[in-house]
Order: C-alpha cells, then structure tokens, then sequence
C-alpha cells in the first residue's frame, strides 16, 4: 500500500492531474455530444458531480458487503438510483436542461467516470476520501465540460449562455459546433493538459506503447495490480 | 569495381524543384483566374500564400524545428487553397483556412511527407463546413455585359436548370471558385507535370475516365460532368498529391476509381452539388491501406502469411 494521499490532495487530483476526461480520457462521449453550449456543459458536469460523490459514498460504505463477483452490477444499480434522482430534480426544476441534455442525462448511469472512480476508488478506500474523491472527479469533468462549451459556444455559434457575443460582422465558424470541431476542441485540450502537467515538471509519455502501467495517470489507485487492460 | 548499396540510379530531383515544377503549372490557372475574376483572385491567391508560408515559418520557430518553407510547398498548398474559394471570400476566413491546412493537417502529423490528407482540400472542407454561405457566392466573371459582377451558382447547381454551351465551360467563363472554372489552363498545366514528369497520369486519367463512364450510365452528359466543378482541379493537382496518394501502379488505378466513384456518388444521388473534395479526402485516408494492399512482391520472397 502506498502512503495516504492528503485529503486536499484526493480533491485537486480530479482538476488537472487525473483529470477524468483530459487525462484519463473516460466520458468522452457526453464531452464531445453536450458541449455545444456552456449551459448544457455546466448542466451536465453538476448532474454527474452529484452522482459521483453519492455513489462514491454509497458504494464505499457498501464496499465490505458487495461480493467482489457481482460488484459490477451492484455498482452500476447504486449508480442508477442516484441518475434517477437527478433526472427526476432536473426535470421538475431545470426543463430546459432536461430538453437540452435529452438521452445524455440517463445515460450518466453508464457514463466511464462514474463506474471507474467506483471501481478504482470507491470500492478501496473509506467513505469520506470517496466523497471527496467523487468532488473532485466531478469538478474536473465540470470543468473540462465548461471549457469545451466556452470555445464551441463562443467560436462555433457566436453566443454564450444563448446571448450573442461576437459581433454579426464576424462570422461564427459552424464546424465548432460539429461533431469534428468537438473532438478537435478535445483534442486541444487534451494536449494543453499534457503540457501543463510537463511544465510541472513531469515527464509525460504519451505514447500507450511505451507507457505501461507505471506511466498511466490511474496508476495511484490500482497500486500498479493492472488488469484494466 | 565498387557497388555500393542501393539505389544506384539517381538524379538531382528535390522537393523545392518539384515544387517549382507544381508552381509553373499552375500558372496558366493562376493568370485564368486573375483575367476571369480580376484583381482580388490574385489578391485573395496573395493572402493565402503569404499566410501558409508564415504559419509554416511561425510553427516551426516555436516548435523550434528546422524550418522548411525554402522547399516551397506551403506556396503550393497556400495557391491550391485559394483556387478552392471565390473570388468574393473574406480575407480573414481564408487566413483561417490556411492555419488549419498548414497548422493542424500538416505540421501538427509531423511536416510535409507525413500528412495524412491533402492539407489544402481539409483547409477548404473546414472552411465550407463553416461558412457555407460565403463558399458558395460565386460572383460571375467580370467582362460579360455591363454588369460587374453577378452572384450566380456553380455550373454543377446550374446544370441542374440549364445548359452552359461547352466551349464556356472549358474556357472557364462562368461562375464558380478561382482555380477550377477554367479547364484549358488546368489541362495545360496538367500536360507540363506530366511532360516534366512530376506527377503520373495514371491517377487524373483513371479519375475522369471513371466520371464519364459512371455519368453516362447515370444519364448524365459526360463532358459538363468533366468541365465543371472542380474536377479538373482535384484530379490534376490536388489528387495527385505525393504524399497521399499511392505508390503503386495497381493502388494508383484502385485510388482513381474510387475518386470517380465517390464525386459521382456525391455529384448525382446525395444533396451536395460537389464531390471532389470530400472524395480526395476519404480516399487519402484510404491510401495507407491502398498501398500495403497492392505492395509489390520482391522476385522469390516468401508469401505472406
């Protein structure tokens, strides 16, 4: 066992050094479907924060009952009764979120994130590192959401939170808005991540090739075991 | 005697005389163009290439990289670019495109030789994919009557209502974007990269041989199909791209009839009025596998497994 990590340490993890979705590249796929507007992107992100921390907790406090042959499914249950409750709360108060996130919302309970941190975290660790770990989590992907949604918002339809910013003279450039301008957005982003973490003065390599478990950014969880691939 | 180790046959061929080679023939194009849609084609062909060569420059500075540009093929890429848009285009949108040719098709994979796709088609599908509408505003020749210039659509929209005559078309006097409306000057230039051996004829010939036979089955004129849109322009120097497109002689037969297939496909069954673009693009993405396919077997070597 390594050495416990600090609790500030469990929260800053999740915001750029195993961020869920730049680092550790789970959840790509509401990032890359809901960001088209910053609203739908803060939306989103909250949602599953919610879902992370509760499930986190519920699952930690669980995690010495649960056999370990059918954790899987008893995860994915515990996770589906908290995106009931947070489609139930959106629907009865934030429509247009409703309307907007569409089928995404549901599908939070299947979302990488949550099952992984579950997995990786909440099922080794005590109740109240799993809540902060699922804070952190949560805000890491709110915050990748948020800034995917800026740019595409801002440069793809020319409008932030439905009001207009860039004057009518320029044009907004709609493949923002497209399918390809969202995973070159992701992409920008994912490298920006990797540079700032090499600024810190950590070599990182890319390359899966070459990384193996030492250089994987979940390494800290599974105590180099592997197995995930 | 001395032997030494392969290849024993060379000559003082380099990327920035083939280059040359490329700029020469497009300049029948280039003048078509300026005579066609007047000054601010060659205006617009200036921004682009001033714009390519200067995020090439910029990139490989920062990046700290040796810098390339003396090998002229951001020239090349910034003049094929401008010959994908009309001679109406914003200035600083056509400064976009050429960052997302030069900047992420072709430096961010590694340079020139590593590109995956012809960095001025995805320039210009971005671009079109963007700003439709402008993509689109083809402004009619200059010197037809008193008018100065006349929106009007593409001939590929127009056939769709009424004929051009024939010899417009080849001669290029009509609407459309700068480098493809005039077919003689693309033919012309397309003869001295063949003549100078710079490009084989085997892909553009392929290319349009499979458009008019397709066009014809399809009940479509085969000629209008050739002259019009930007055919001429893809099939002679955008698909004949070095870098993607295949090195075999079969995988170069397999690229243009696919080429054909796909514009044709695009052309008469689906809602865009052009193909070329995209099926250069899908195609050059097909090449890596093209060319593994159709890899020669060296004389007495074991059959793979």
């Amino acid at each position: 066992m390594e050495k416990k990590q600090s609790k500030l340490a469990i929260v800053t993890n999740g915001l750029l050094k195993e961020n869920p979705n730049l680092r550790l590249v789970l959840g790509t796929c509401p990032t890359l479907a809901i960001t088209t507007a910053v609203f739908n992107s803060i939306g989103m992100g909250l949602a599953a924060t919610f879902v992370l921390i509760f499930s986190n907790m519920a699952i930690s406090a669980c995690r010495k009952i649960i056999p370990d042959k059918v954790r899987i499914p008893a995860f994915i249950t515990i996770i589906a009764g908290f995106v009931t409750i947070v489609m139930m709360l959106v629907q009865a108060f934030v429509q247009p979120l409703y309307q907007a996130l569409g089928v995404y919302l549901p599908l939070i309970v299947v979302n990488c994130i949550i099952l992984g941190r579950a997995e990786m975290f909440a099922s080794k660790n005590g109740v109240l590192d799993s809540a902060l770990d699922g804070l952190g989590m949560g805000l890491g992907f709110t915050l990748t959401l948020t800034l995917m949604g800026f740019v595409r918002e801002l440069l793809g339809a020319g409008t932030l939170f439905g009001i207009q910013i860039l004057p009518s003279s320029i044009e907004p450039m709609a493949i923002l808005a497209s399918p390809p301008g969202g995973f070159f957005v992701f992409g920008v982003l994912m490298a920006l991540a990797i540079f700032v973490d090499e600024k810190q003065g950590k070599k990182v390599d890319a390359d899966p090739e070459k990384m193996g478990c030492a250089g994987c950014p979940n390494s800290k969880n599974c105590h180099g075991e592997g197995g995930c691939e | 005697m001395l032997v030494k180790a392969s290849p024993h046959i060379r000559d003082n061929s380099s990327t920035q005389k083939i280059m040359l080679d490329v700029i020469i023939a497009l300049c029948p194009a280039i003048i078509a163009s300026g005579i066609i849609f007047g000054l601010r084609a060659l205006l617009l062909i200036a921004v682009t290439v001033i714009a390519c060569v200067a995020f090439e420059y910029l990139y490989c500075r920062l990046m700290k990289k040796p810098i390339p540009v003396g090998d002229l093929s951001a020239v090349v890429t910034g003049i094929l670019l401008a010959f994908n848009l009309p001679s109406t285009f914003p200035f600083w949108m056509a400064v976009i495109g050429a960052f997302v040719s030069i900047v992420i098709v072709k430096q961010l994979f590694g340079g020139l030789g590593h590109n995956f796709a012809n960095p001025a088609i995805v320039g210009r599908i971005v671009l079109a994919v963007s700003f439709a509408g402008r993509m689109t505003n083809y402004a009619f020749p200059t010197f037809e009557g008193g008018v100065d210039a006349l929106a009007s659509a593409t001939p590929l929209v127009a056939t769709r209502n009424a004929d051009l005559p024939l010899l417009q078309l080849f001669l290029g006097v009509h609407g459309g974007v700068l480098g493809e409306t005039c077919a003689a000057a693309l033919l012309l230039g397309g003869i001295w990269l063949v003549a100078r051996k710079v490009i084989s004829p085997v892909i553009p010939v392929t290319y349009l041989a499979t458009v008019a036979v397709i066009s014809l089955i399809a009940g479509q004129e085969p000629l209008v199909q050739l002259l019009s849109g930007g055919l001429m322009l893809g099939a002679i120097f955008m698909a004949t791209d070095y870098v993607t497109s295949p090195y075999t002689l079969t995988g170069k037969l397999v690229f243009g009839l696919g080429l054909g297939i796909i514009t044709c496909a695009i052309r008469f069954w689906a809602a865009s009025a052009e193909g070329v673009s995209y099926a250069i693009l899908l195609m050059n993405v097909f090449v890596p596998y093209i060319n593994d396919l159709t890899r020669q077997k060296p004389l007495g070597g074991a059959k793979k497994k």
